[in-house]
């Protein structure tokens, strides 16, 4: 990335809950193209930097840039616009929603026709649109479909056979993927996937790997949060490991494997799974 | 001249009623994340069985005292074991909805029993003032202070040094791992809504006791009351509910001492809107703490909709066009007349609560705004009825958005708390604002229907007319719903979080909701005016609200055609057993608990 200014630069973040301090000092870049993860014990504030970089929280201290610009503090419906997608921990699908209008609300950020950028009128102006319906606004819903079924073909024969089935009907896999499929359809520039393969069996996980490289190789650039190391070995550029809130090591993948720090962090806390996730996700 | 001083003691006294009330919401809130709205039904309860008691028992003032508070916990016992425990693991709305219907079984029963008259409740205590500075005060006064200190003494005693005071505390803090730690989170919820009640008892006693008066309109005033002292110090929050309950009472005091009594109930709601609005974890949180509520967890129960044939829906349309043509009585017309009003009103409220998941309690207030402006304009502006109608729903959809617009940024039950409390506002505004809206006298003497100059005279001309604008409504919700909105708002109110990272505006979206909705639901309040000719600040009450919600239940949530089938149900059936008109309401929160626990999704299923 030399020369080349970053895409995601974190410089300082920091957020506290009462007395712990959740996320302290990081910094990051990400460059163009590049897939970084983060890996750390459970409760090490992962989420928590997700959710800062996505806007659903407000650091106490510290920036966020994308591509140079301060995004700091910007609500998350805002970040969405500049082509922030994510995904979530403990999968957030819209229950009642068809797998179309999962992955059609992916798109919502990029609705032009129906939606003009006016202050104040603009509102008004959408929902007289949404009841009128003009030739151009079908023929945006209906080029949007269309980009939702290429990107439920990534997922082969796993979504487009349920496309409108509700999701609360779908597996534990399958929505994740929905998730991600309604992440892919914002177009982002800035993909931020927490721990897309949690629950998933090997083969499912395998795909999922799969389709993350492809991802990769058609040029977007990841943040990825993984407890699965044998993924993060061999997906990521770079591994940034975090034990409560600090950046405990940073660089290639197996020189943070047998970085002494990060061994002891994992030990030190084991690795078990549950009731620090959730802790972690509430916060 | 009343002192400042005397403002001040009737402000604590009443500070104390409030906060046996909130006491019991914060326990309650505090274990099972649930705000109790039959909270003051129970109190109700404790005021009449005061009555007994004192005016026809006879009882000493202690046993009194014992037996309210005796009946009132096994009230609550049963409200917890039959209505609520069932509802466990259903969705969260569930328990919220549950706890509006049983508010309006229990006072339905207590207003049957004893009539709606108020009724005298004497405190048993010698007439006699003592001076203290430039005040007085009275035995009451002290029996109050000392019921309420003492209250909070054994609560204290027993959420610090009993076993099962221990658990209760533990649940609070955190539900499952108390369970995992062995702890009965049943035998909990049962203690706390047991303490709860009879607390809320005991505050409805002393309340009857200290005005002398006692009537069944006390219960929905005493639930917002209680709700206000508890949100204000902070929800869950047991001496945070103490604090905002003494709070509220001194700003209501003071308030009444500088505008006068009718006021009284505007500064408890104004204060209640800005606690929601600056601090909507209570003035004690960090204003950046997580919301009590969880950010996951669906809020409505997943189902798939019964797929209506057009051709069916078809028929239906056609058949009830065509019915005025048949010989028909006009008293079946009139039936249906209302059953189309009120489809109105539940096309709005599905919109709102079903499609976007704001659960309005306060929907009738859009109707009054539409009534109220569709009659100005035609009386005193001298505007066609038709045109006057429409600016009622105009002014319904703005201004109705405007003020439930602080709400937007809050969730689940804190929703129902605010659009209720902006009822409330609404209606008294109404009652206050007398140069416009004559106050209580009401305005009368308004135009009936017209169109294009014509007046609709007949059963039937009024009844085509009705008909025809609430499927014109119907046809444009469901062109809606159909569109990037409708998906947008179910987004929202299937995961808020997820909505928002991808790009959906909630303020953006809640608003166009309510811009829609509040046009029908104006809409059908400007028809209704002109077809009653006279209207008052008690036109549109809470039963109309409670019944259009149980109707949209009944329906199905965000369901259209469900709006109109709930609407069809619940006016044709009363009148078609020719129920007593008494009993209807007691009847509409049955249906709404047997619906909750046994078909959620409603008839037609959630859209």
């Amino acid at each position: 990335m030399a020369g080349i200014a970053p895409l995601l630069s974190l410089r300082g973040l920091t957020r506290r809950f009462g007395g712990l301090t959740a996320v302290d000092h990081i910094d990051l870049d990400l460059g163009q193209d590049e897939l970084v993860s983060i890996i750390g014990p459970n409760g090490a504030g992962k989420t928590t930097l997700f959710n800062l970089v996505t806007g659903l929280d407000r650091p106490d201290a510290g920036e966020v840039r994308l591509d140079g610009k301060d995004i700091t503090g910007f609500s998350a419906e805002r970040l969405a616009g500049h082509g922030v997608a994510r995904t979530f921990q403990l999968g957030r699908v819209f229950g009642n929603l068809s797998v179309m209008d999962n992955v059609l609300i992916g798109a919502h950020a990029r609705l032009r026709a129906v939606k003009p950028a006016i202050p104040l009128i603009g509102p008004l102006l959408e929902l007289g649109l949404a009841l009128l319906r003009p030739t151009s606004v079908k023929a945006e819903e209906e080029q949007l479909r269309e980009e939702v079924r290429a990107i439920l073909k990534r997922f082969g024969d796993r979504l487009l056979p349920r496309i409108d089935q509700p999701a609360y009907s779908l597996s534990y896999a399958n929505r994740r993927r929905v998730e991600i499929a309604r992440a892919l359809a914002l177009k982002p520039r800035l993909l931020l996937l927490d721990e897309p393969t949690a629950g998933m069996n090997p083969t499912e996980t395998a795909e999922m790997q799969a389709l993350i490289s492809e991802l990769k190789a058609e040029g977007l650039t990841i943040l990825l949060i993984e407890h699965k190391l044998d993924i993060v070995m061999r997906l990521s550029d770079r591994v940034m490991v975090m034990d409560e809130g600090k950046k405990i090591a940073e660089g290639a993948g197996e020189e943070v494997r047998d970085d002494p720090k990060v061994i002891e962090a994992y030990l030190g806390h084991g690795l078990s799974q549950g009731a620090a996730d959730e802790r972690e996700s509430a916060a | 001249m009343s002192s400042w001083l005397d403002y001040t003691i009737n402000g604590l006294i009443v500070g104390n009623v409030y906060a046996l009330v909130a006491v019991g919401l914060a326990l309650i809130f505090g274990v099972s994340r649930l705000i109790n709205f039959a909270q003051g039904s129970i109190y109700l309860v404790g005021a009449y069985v005061g009555w007994v008691a004192v005016v026809q028992l006879r009882t000493p003032l202690i046993i009194t005292i014992i037996l309210v508070a005796t009946v009132a916990a096994l009230v609550g016992l049963i409200i917890e074991r039959f209505g609520l425990r069932p509802l466990q693991n259903s969705v969260r709305i569930a328990p919220l909805l549950a706890t509006i219907g049983i508010s309006f079984v229990l006072d339905q029963i207590v207003m049957l029993t004893f009539s709606p008259n108020p009724r005298a409740l004497p405190s048993q205590l010698p007439d006699i003032r003592f001076q203290i500075g430039t005040g007085t005060i009275g035995p009451l006064d002290l029996l109050i202070a000392g019921v309420g200190i003492t209250s909070a003494l054994l609560l204290f005693v027993f959420l610090r040094y009993t076993k099962l005071g221990w658990a209760v505390r533990a649940t609070a803090q955190d539900r499952d791992a108390a369970m995992q730690m062995g702890v009965d989170v049943n035998r909990v919820n049962q203690a706390v809504f047991g303490i709860a009640a009879a607390l809320g008892g005991l505050s409805g006693m002393l309340v009857g006791m200290y005005y002398n008066q006692i009537d069944t309109a006390m219960s929905l005033q005493a639930t917002l009351k209680g709700v206000v002292a508890e949100v204000v110090g902070g929800a869950g929050n047991v001496p945070g509910a103490v604090v905002g309950s003494m709070l509220l009472g001194l700003v209501e005091s003071y308030g009444v001492a500088v505008f006068g009594t009718s006021y009284r109930n505007l500064f408890a709601f104004l204060l209640l809107i800005l606690v929601l609005v600056l601090r909507p974890n209570g003035l004690f949180a960090s204003a950046r703490q997580a919301p009590p509520e969880p950010l996951t967890g669906t809020f409505i129960a997943p189902s798939r909709p019964v797929r209506v044939p057009h051709w069916a829906l078809l028929t239906a349309v056609g058949a009830f066009a065509l019915l005025p043509l048949l010989p028909v009585s006009s008293y079946v017309l009139q039936t249906l007349i209302n059953a189309w009003l009120l489809g109105m009103l539940a096309l709005s409220l599905t919109l709102v609560a079903g499609t976007v998941g704001q659960v309005s309690l306060g929907h009738a207030a859009l109707l009054a705004i539409g009534a109220y402006t569709s009659a100005l304009l035609s009386l005193r502006l001298s505007f066609p009825v038709g045109i006057a109608i429409i600016c009622g729903g105009l002014m319904s959809a703005a201004l109705g958005t405007l003020l439930i617009s602080p709400s937007f940024r809050l969730r689940g039950h804190y929703v129902s708390i605010a659009t209720l409390a902006i009822g409330e506002i609404v209606s008294l505004v109404i009652l206050n604002w007398e140069p416009v809206t004559n106050g209580p006298i009401g305005l009368s003497g308004i135009p009936p229907l017209s169109l294009f100059g014509y007046e609709l005279v007949s059963a039937a001309s009024v009844y085509w007319f009705s008909f025809a604008v609430m499927v014109l409504l119907a046809l444009l919700q469901a062109r809606l719903l159909g569109s990037h909105l409708g998906r947008s708002f179910r987004a929202i109110r299937d995961d808020d979080v997820a909505a928002r990272a991808y790009g959906l505006s909630l303020n953006r979206y809640k608003a166009l909701a309510f811009i829609f909705g509040g046009f029908a639901a104006g809409v059908s309040g400007g028809i209704a005016a002109h077809l009653y000719s006279y209207i008052n600040h008690e036109t549109f009450n809470t039963q109309q609200s409670i019944l259009a919600l149980t109707v949209v239940i009944l329906g199905g949530l965000g369901n259209v055609a469900g709006a109109i089938l709930g609407s069809v149900a619940l006016v044709g059936l009363p009148e078609a057993f020719r129920i007593a008109a008494e009993y209807r309401i007691l009847i509409y929160g049955i249906v709404l608990l047997l619906l909750v626990r046994f078909r959620p999704q409603g008839l037609l299923g959630t859209i």
